[in-house]
């Protein structure tokens, strides 16, 4: 891929105490790929990932996210960057709008763009009517799909979605994908993580955890090919076996 | 600027829709004061009295007069023997039994001293100690007022002279002290469960990941809560002045800062409990046993630290709320002015920059 890099990540380390969380990884991300992070529970993901979004600083090795170095620049990463938590991560107890003018807000949004970017969203998603109703009051999957929009509103270069389908029907999970295929497409990068292996179909490349280190960074077509396999699933269980 | 007032009416979003957050911001202040206002009070009014009076002199009936002309005292009836003591107590009307001795105006005069026994019924002990406190003011104030005019002085055994609530209204202590309750929980427990919240609902986490520095989300968060404390101690001290005829003797501009001082050192004990817990569960049961106990109880509210086993005493000046009530009594009683209270105000302000530092401490620890 001759593309332009987003995300590089050199040697980067993690350590709490005697425990390695995350082991000198390195991977690069390009400019508007689906990059699938997957990994078992406790592998290491989120943890990588928190010192990709500004939050957690890293032990060691380097890291430059949209440019910018996570450790020393972490402010202008976080400009750059949207993220969505694994857990819902909007007040129930505001309204559509009112999250949306917070959100927009803490962005630095112009209270103009803010009005514009409100009837863009809700017209797209859809929400007209329940632009005044509770957050709290939605359904889960519109929820999830707000909590989207609301994280691309400040129209950032990368988004990190951290386990964003967790507990979302299969019909609103595929529609949710194709919210991020349409980003994507755009030019935002997506960076994902997710337990569920027939996503990971759907990403451009994706990488495997186990055990703090990455052991397997391919396009899933490729992956499949070199395990000898028919599903990111079995790739995933080989990768997890092998080490045990 | 701008971003830091959007959060701020979001977290007035959040108070003002949650039911909870708003008993406990307004309901409990106002029931608080009317409750030690009205319900707990250590005041006596027309108790019922009896009189044994073996002297039956001129003396003795002055002394009588004089009790039965105050309000806090109604002679039910007069008896004329001991005997007859513990079967009136068994009824449950008179609490106290007021008994001269004989010759007691002959004994005063001879040997300079009349001798007075007072028995109450001790089964409510707060009550009983009060009786024996008014009764004692009484024949105090008989004892001056006969000393004035005679030229030969009777002895004194006693003199009790009460300063600035002569009166001995409960009043003058709660009202600092719901105050001081009111400020402490508000500011620290509601701050507390209100930045644990967003930890629990994951949103702090997204508010961490944002621009915003984790300064500004604290700052945030905070700032609403100094906002309606100052308004909750204003509707207390208004209440405490126009309701129970609570005096400020001192400066009012000197109790508002004082308050906002304290209003601070809360706060920052709520940012401290909030980096410790995790859960709102916690943080709650966190202020409440922390520091809702020992304001009430330690703090010299209700219970006179005096009065306390020396152990205690010592635990005692680490509660602030201690320091800012003696700085409030100071103010609203004595009208004490900032060079009497100094060292209690710098007591504050030390305490409030531990908790701060320690809070950043504690947060860093957290972020890494």
């Amino acid at each position: 891929m001759d593309q332009e890099k987003i995300i590089t990540v050199k040697n980067l380390s993690k350590k709490f105490g005697d425990f390695i969380a995350v082991n000198d990884i390195s991977f690069d991300v390009y400019k508007g790929e689906i990059f699938g992070f997957l990994g078992a529970n406790g592998a290491g993901k989120t943890t990588a990932m928190k010192m990709l979004i500004g939050i957690s600083k890293p032990t060691s090795g380097e890291a430059l996210v949209a440019n910018f170095d996570v450790k020393s620049q972490a402010e202008m990463v976080k400009k750059s960057i949207g993220y969505m938590s694994q857990r819902f991560s909007m007040y129930d107890d505001l309204t559509i709008k009112e999250n949306i003018t917070f959100f927009g807000g803490i962005y630095g949004l112009s209270r103009n763009q803010i009005k514009e970017k409100t009837t863009k969203l809700v017209t797209e998603l859809g929400l007209e009517d329940a632009l005044n109703k509770l957050v709290g009051d939605l359904p889960l999957g519109w929820k999830q799909k707000l909590s989207f929009s609301v994280a691309l509103l400040h129209e950032p270069k990368i988004v990190f979605l951290d386990e964003p389908t967790g507990g979302v029907d299969p019909i609103t999970r595929r529609q949710f994908w194709e919210m991020i295929y349409a980003e994507a497409h755009k030019g935002t990068t997506i960076f994902v993580t997710t337990h569920y292996m027939d996503e990971a179909e759907y990403c451009d490349r994706v990488s495997i955890m186990v055990e703090g280190k990455i052991e397997a960074l391919d396009s899933p077509k490729n992956l499949k090919q070199q395990y000898n396999v028919a599903s990111m699933n079995e790739v995933f269980l080989k990768l997890a076996r092998n080490i045990e | 600027m701008k971003r830091f007032l959007g959060f701020i009416k979001k977290e007035f979003y959040h108070i003002f829709r949650d039911k909870r957050s708003m008993f406990i911001l307004f309901g409990m202040p106002i029931a608080q004061i009317m409750l030690f206002g009205f319900a707990i009070t250590n005041e006596i009014n027309n108790v019922n009295i009896a009189i044994l009076d073996k002297s039956k002199d001129s003396e003795t009936q002055k002394i009588i007069n004089k009790i039965s002309a105050s309000k806090y005292f109604h002679i039910e009836q007069t008896i004329n023997s001991e005997s007859q003591i513990q079967s009136i107590f068994e009824k449950g009307k008179v609490k106290a039994v007021v008994i001269f001795e004989n010759n007691f105006s002959k004994n005063l005069q001879t040997a300079r001293q009349g001798k007075v026994q007072i028995i109450t019924d001790a089964t409510d002990p707060n009550i009983a100690n009060t009786i024996t406190n008014y009764t004692n003011a009484i024949l105090q104030n008989y004892i001056q007022e006969v000393n004035k005019t005679n030229v030969q002085t009777y002895a004194i055994d006693t003199q009790t002279q009460l300063y600035y609530n002569p009166e001995l209204k409960g009043v003058f202590t709660f009202v600092p002290g719901v105050m001081t309750v009111i400020l402490m929980l508000v500011s620290a427990m509601m701050t507390s469960i209100s930045i644990t919240r967003e930890k629990e609902l994951g949103t702090m986490e997204v508010l961490l990941v944002s621009p915003l520095n984790p300064l500004q989300v604290i700052l945030g968060k905070v700032f609403p809560y100094v906002f309606l404390s100052i308004i909750n101690a204003t509707v207390i001290v208004l209440l405490g002045v126009f309701v129970f005829g609570m005096p400020i003797q001192g400066s009012l501009f000197l109790l508002a800062a004082e308050s906002i001082l304290f209003i601070i050192t809360a706060l920052s004990l709520g940012i401290l409990i909030s980096n410790i817990a995790q859960t709102q569960q916690t943080a709650m049961m966190m202020s409440l046993m922390g520091l809702m106990l020992p304001v009430i109880i330690l703090s010299g509210f209700i219970f006179p630290i005096s009065s306390m086993p020396l152990p205690l005493q010592i635990i005692s000046n680490i509660i602030p709320a201690k320091w800012f009530i003696i700085i409030i009594k100071a103010i609203m009683l004595k009208g004490a002015s900032i060079d009497i209270i100094w060292k209690e105000t710098l007591i504050l302000i030390g305490m409030t920059l531990f908790f701060i530092l320690l809070s950043i401490k504690k947060y860093k620890i957290r972020l890494e």
